[in-house]
């Protein structure tokens, strides 16, 4: 692999394990306020893109079209867990998760009766599309603005959680829900609020995924979420930062692998797996989590 | 004494009454019964994991493909396979498989006890919900890995002419068998050890159980039936490709073991019955309606959201399913009980 070649990987993998971090914030968030994995994740990302996709269609200008995506994720994933986990707060954790399937399985078969399982192909602006050459070096303008705007982003998610006070009852309510409700804050309102960040992220990452493909399904959400869910794994779980060196480490693995051995590009899929049991054979807590148990942000 | 009678009885009796179905009922109506047949099979055994030892599995549909496939290529002859393997040559290994009917489908159930093993190591180690994606994403791997051997699995175009040996003799004895080996773990000492284990894992622990021992095994007696189930099903259907094991099995499964009660073997016996029934029924929701005279057009997928519904709400509203947690004959007991209190 010569210089050029290994530039172009590596972009295109930093471009990658973007969107890999950002829908892995959401599980790891979900997860360490909660302790649910939330297997509807991957499909409000799914959510998300439609909605932009619908913005396009309906003829709305690029950037208003990508906020009604993030507003549609966001109703989406705070009406997910007002209607299908608030109730079981209490129940046995199997209950949750069974719910937590169905919610999945009902967005998937909903969007595909409403759009039919056909991938739809998805419009990106002009400024978007353009591709520089940089020598021999091929760059469409997305894989340079993916991972600037999610490191912008991901700066902005750190200063909520460490610099704010929603953030410290973030930080808090994943220590312990009945203490932090004694102190007279209101834990369900926090709840939303993780799902709501948790659901906007995901919404860009589905954006970035819909112009990097440029198609749509509404199966889209299962493979990459579970992909962000062994990257939040990797990185360990409950941890935002850990999240996100989960995600580009994915990123890079995929894209150097099947650069490396382009026999093993069918099994591109499969990597993210392979991750996920071998972190749990060898460091449960995966890179940045303390104990499974009592994992932080 | 009396008991093991009775018990002797009802199994002669339910015995005779499949070789009666096999021998007098048309071949549509044994066609659905084998279908319910290995539902059957396969849900009771789902429930063992995920309802009796309370661990959040979605495995059925990976080691249904790995008890198909093997049992396939067991009972497909070596010249059908050398012309069904169209993209590239099938494996020296490959050809040299070959089993009768029965060794055949036990073999499947062995490979996927095989493969749960392999999986449990390093989930059971780690406590939690790491089981229910790990699972989901093997049933993922599978497919990958399916379409991506075609020296072992023809690729997508799956395996055909698999010899039908499959009847509902061979079925409903199977289902039959299944339904007592469950029970019989349910309400032995390990079935009580896993009950222990889904109630309070710390607890179990106090009392000496070793709780990994009891998740593994668990959760490879599951695969096993699983396994056999997918051969029986390879045989049944005649054709298997990798898309036919897709997560919407484990969800059908899901949706039964739920709605007969998360460890109750006869209520997912009962409600296997249901939603093979209702899944008939329902097709009219994914084609042409007319409502108030207006088309609705056809919607494939339409069911799946109406099923996911069903499982959400019995999920928040009856979660203890039709008979909670207790065989059908307890449950009955404590409803006339109630009854004559009353």
């Amino acid at each position: 692999m010569d210089f050029t070649t290994f530039l172009q990987q590596l972009i295109n993998g930093a471009s990658l394990g973007s969107m890999y971090a950002l829908i892995a914030i959401g599980y790891t968030m979900v997860y360490g306020v909660l302790r649910l994995i939330n297997f509807a994740h991957g499909d409000i990302m799914m959510v998300g893109a439609f909605f932009t996709y619908m913005g396009t269609a309906a003829g709305l200008p690029f950037s208003l079209a990508v906020l009604l995506g993030i507003l549609g994720s966001v109703i989406v994933g705070v009406l997910t867990d007002k209607i299908a986990y608030k109730p079981l707060r209490e129940a046995p954790k199997i209950s949750l998760l069974i719910t937590a399937i169905g919610i999945s399985f009902f967005l998937e078969n909903l969007f595909n009766v409403i759009f039919g399982g056909v991938p739809k192909a998805f419009s990106a602006p002009e400024y978007l599309t353009k591709v520089f050459h940089l020598g021999n070096v091929y760059l469409p303008v997305t894989v340079i603005i993916i991972p600037i705007v999610t490191v912008l982003i991901l700066s902005g998610v750190l200063w909520v959680l460490y610099r704010t006070k929603y953030g410290m009852a973030i930080r808090a309510l994943a220590f312990d829900i009945p203490t932090v409700k004694l102190m007279g804050i209101d834990a369900d309102r926090i709840i939303s609020i993780v799902f709501a960040l948790g659901s906007a992220l995901a919404a860009i990452g589905g954006v970035f995924y819909a112009v990097s493909y440029p198609s749509i399904d509404p199966l889209m959400g299962v493979i990459v979420g579970l992909k962000a869910f062994a990257a939040a794994v990797l990185g360990g779980i409950g941890s935002v930062t850990g999240a996100v060196v989960g995600g580009f480490i994915l990123g890079f693995t995929e894209i150097f692998v099947v650069a490396l051995f382009p026999e093993l590009g069918g099994y591109k899929d499969a990597f993210a797996f392979f991750f996920l049991i071998l972190v749990l054979l060898f460091r449960p807590t995966g890179i940045m989590g303390e104990d499974l148990e009592r994992s932080r942000f | 004494m009396k008991n093991a009678i009775i018990k002797l009885l009802l199994i002669l009796l339910t015995f005779g009454i499949i070789a009666w179905a096999h021998r007098t009922l048309d071949s549509y109506t044994l066609s659905i019964l084998n279908n319910i047949g290995i539902f059957a099979i396969l849900a009771l055994s789902y429930n063992l994991i995920n309802g009796v030892a309370g661990q959040f599995s979605l495995e059925p549909n990976g080691f249904v493909a790995i008890g198909a496939y093997v049992t396939a290529l067991l009972l497909i002859p070596a010249a059908d396979k050398i012309d069904m393997f169209a993209l590239v040559d099938p494996a020296p290994i490959i050809l040299e498989m070959h089993a009768r009917f029965l060794p055949a489908v036990i073999a499947g159930g062995v490979v996927a006890t095989f493969v749960a093993l392999l999986l449990s190591v390093p989930v059971f180690r780690v406590r939690g919900d790491y089981l229910a994606i790990v699972t989901l994403g093997f049933g993922f791997i599978i497919r990958i890995f399916a379409l991506n051997s075609p020296a072992y699995t023809n690729g997508a175009m799956g395996l055909n002419d698999i010899p039908a040996n499959a009847n509902f003799l061979w079925i409903g004895g199977i289902a039959l068998f299944t339904l007592i080996v469950m029970l019989h773990i349910v309400y032995s000492k390990f079935g009580r050890a896993m009950k222990a284990v889904r109630d309070d894992e710390d607890a179990a622990t106090a009392m000496g159980i070793n709780t990994f021992r009891i998740k593994t095994t668990a959760f490879m007696t599951s695969a096993f039936f699983e396994g056999v189930g997918g051969g029986l099903l390879a045989s049944f259907l005649t054709t298997i490709t990798p898309d036919q094991f897709s997560f919407l099995l484990t969800f059908q499964l899901l949706i039964i073991i739920v709605l007969g009660g998360l460890g109750s073997m006869t209520g997912s016996l009962v409600a296997t019955i249901l939603v093979m029934g209702s899944m008939e029924w329902l097709r009219f929701l994914d084609q042409d309606m007319v409502i108030f005279g207006m088309h609705t057009g056809e919607h494939p997928g339409m069911r799946m959201v109406v099923f996911a519904i069903l499982l959400i709400v019995m999920m928040l509203f009856a979660r203890k399913g039709l008979f909670g947690d207790r065989e059908l004959p307890e449950f009955l007991k404590a409803k006339f009980k109630r009854k004559d209190e009353a």
